[in-house]
Order: structure tokens, then sequence, then C-alpha cells
């Protein structure tokens, strides 16, 4: 995409740019806080796939409290930071045809692959883990062609 | 009681790390996909930044038998890439670039993320909920 503004518009496009990558290399930081403690701590992967899977099919019936809490934790604290720092927007698209076939997807294909971003992407590649590195460079391969065929060729979403 | 307590401020600083790093946001993450159009590369800088305190975590883990709470810490990786981690990678590839929301963004925008972000959830937990005989099918196919 061209940027058509002038100089000054142009230098506060690229400012605003760099506060993202800041901002999101210490959000990350703190993902990789969380996942090293639930490791450490109650020896478990910190996968958001499976801690929520494991609760529906029945399979992680055995620590459903930890699972629960997990969850408990994972929606609370957005819920009260999330609008102090003006991120209580998550621009997702209107078309709820397009949000039920995404969600239908994201849950099928991350419990056939038995993992997602945080399981197989942060915990397995900072293991070194082939499964998780094989599953990550799938997911972003799906997704890169997900995006060019409905945004690009078909121009929807 | 101390595994929940400690599983509940795990969540939280995964919800406070995904909500900061603008992961919550579907528009940064489609935006990393889209490498044709405006190429954001946010994402990278999150999973650069997650990884790092979780690797010197993989390396204590290695030295101990047991976590900090008493139980056993997670087996070594498998190495076995199947058709199930590949086919379902790539299906979860897709509905990702589709809506821009992996499971854990989905869950953290629940409260603030409207009809759209509980439709999507809830459409998630059905897919969670169809997975295993497709699973368990493809392993099947894929065996023989």
């Amino acid at each position: 995409m061209q940027n058509e503004g002038d100089g000054a518009l142009r230098a506060s496009g690229v400012e605003f740019m760099q506060t993202d990558w800041i901002m999101g290399a210490i959000g990350g930081l703190i993902i990789g806080c969380a996942g090293a403690l639930f490791l450490l701590m109650n020896g478990r992967i910190m996968g958001a796939s499976g801690i929520l899977g494991g609760l529906v099919d029945g399979s992680g019936r055995a620590n459903a409290g930890e699972r629960l809490s997990f969850i408990a934790g994972l929606v609370a604290l957005p819920m009260i930071v999330a609008p102090l720092i003006g991120r209580a927007d998550t621009h997702l698209t209107g078309s709820l045809g397009v949000v039920v076939a995404a969600g239908l997807l994201v849950g099928l294909g991350t419990r056939i692959a038995g993992g997602c971003t945080s399981g197989h992407g942060v915990c397995g590649i900072s293991r070194l883990s082939v499964r998780g590195l094989t599953a990550t460079a799938f997911y972003i391969i799906g997704g890169g062609i997900s995006v060019v065929i409905f945004r690009h060729v078909l121009g929807a979403v | 009681m101390r595994r929940n307590l400690f599983a509940a401020a795990s969540g939280a600083l995964f919800g406070l790390g995904l909500t900061i790093s603008g992961m919550t946001d579907t528009t940064k993450v489609i935006g990393w996909l889209d490498v044709f159009g405006a190429w954001d590369p946010t994402l990278a800088f999150v999973m650069g930044g997650a990884i790092l305190p979780m690797a010197v975590a993989w390396r204590f883990a290695a030295r101990r038998e047991r976590s900090v709470l008493g139980s056993a810490m997670p087996s070594k990786p498998g190495t076995h890439i199947g058709h199930d981690l590949i086919l379902g990678s790539f299906l979860f590839g897709a509905g990702w670039g589709l809506a821009g929301l992996c499971p854990g963004p989905a869950m953290a925008s629940i409260t603030y993320g409207g009809i759209g972000g509980a439709v999507f959830l809830a459409a998630m937990i059905a897919g969670m909920v169809m997975a295993p005989p497709i699973r368990a099918r493809i392993d099947k196919l894929s065996a023989a």
C-alpha cells in the first residue's frame, strides 16, 4: 500500500509503528514469563487451545480446576487492563458468517494439531521442538494463504 | 489450591501480555500474515519476546524432575510429524488468517469483544468438540 501522506504524516506513522514493536516485545516478554511460571510451578505447558480443549472434550477432567483457574485469570485481567490502556477493541470483522467459519477452523485445527500459537509456538519453539516448529510453519502458511485469498483475491473481510 | 492460584496468576500474566502486545487486536494479526499488503511486524516481536523467558524456563526445567509444586515436568517433545500435525495446523492457520484470533486472545478479549467475540469463541469450542473423532480418523488413515 502506498502512503499518500506528506513527510510529517509519514514520520508520525513510523513513530507509531516503533511503539507498537516495543509494546509487542514487552507484551511478549510477559507472555513468556506466564509460560515460565506455569511450567516451573505447575509443571505444565501453557497452551491456550489445550487448556480449553481439555475442558470441552473431557480429556482434561483430572485437572479441571487448574484449567478453569488459568482461564479465569486470562479473562479477568484483560477485562480490567484493556479499557485502561485503550486496547478494548478487537476490530473483529462484522461478518458473522466469516467469524463462525474462522472459529470452527481454529477450534478444529488446534485440537487436531494438538496446539496453537502458545503451545506449539511459544512453548514449542523455545525448546526447539521439531513438532512445534513444524506446526508453526504450517499455521503461518495457512494464515498467509487465507489472507491472500480473502483479502486480495476475493476482496472480502 | 496452590496449583489453582499459580494457574490463575499465569493466566492473568498471559492475558496481560496479550493485551499489552496488541495480539487481541485482529488487525495486527492479519497485518502480520498479510505479506503482500501493509505488513505489520509486531507479531514477530511478540513471539521473540515470549520465547526468551520460556527458553530460560526450559533450561531450569531440564535440571529438575518435578515442578516446584511437585508434579512431573513435561516429557521430552515428540519428534513424529504426523498428518494430524500438518493438516490441523494448516486448518488452524486458515481460520486464524480469516478472523485474526487464535485461542488465547479469543478468551482474553471475551469481556469486551462484543457479539462477534462471543460467536467466535462458541464456534471455536464447537470445533474443539468435533475434533477428537476427526483426529482419530486422520491418524488411522495415515497409519494405514
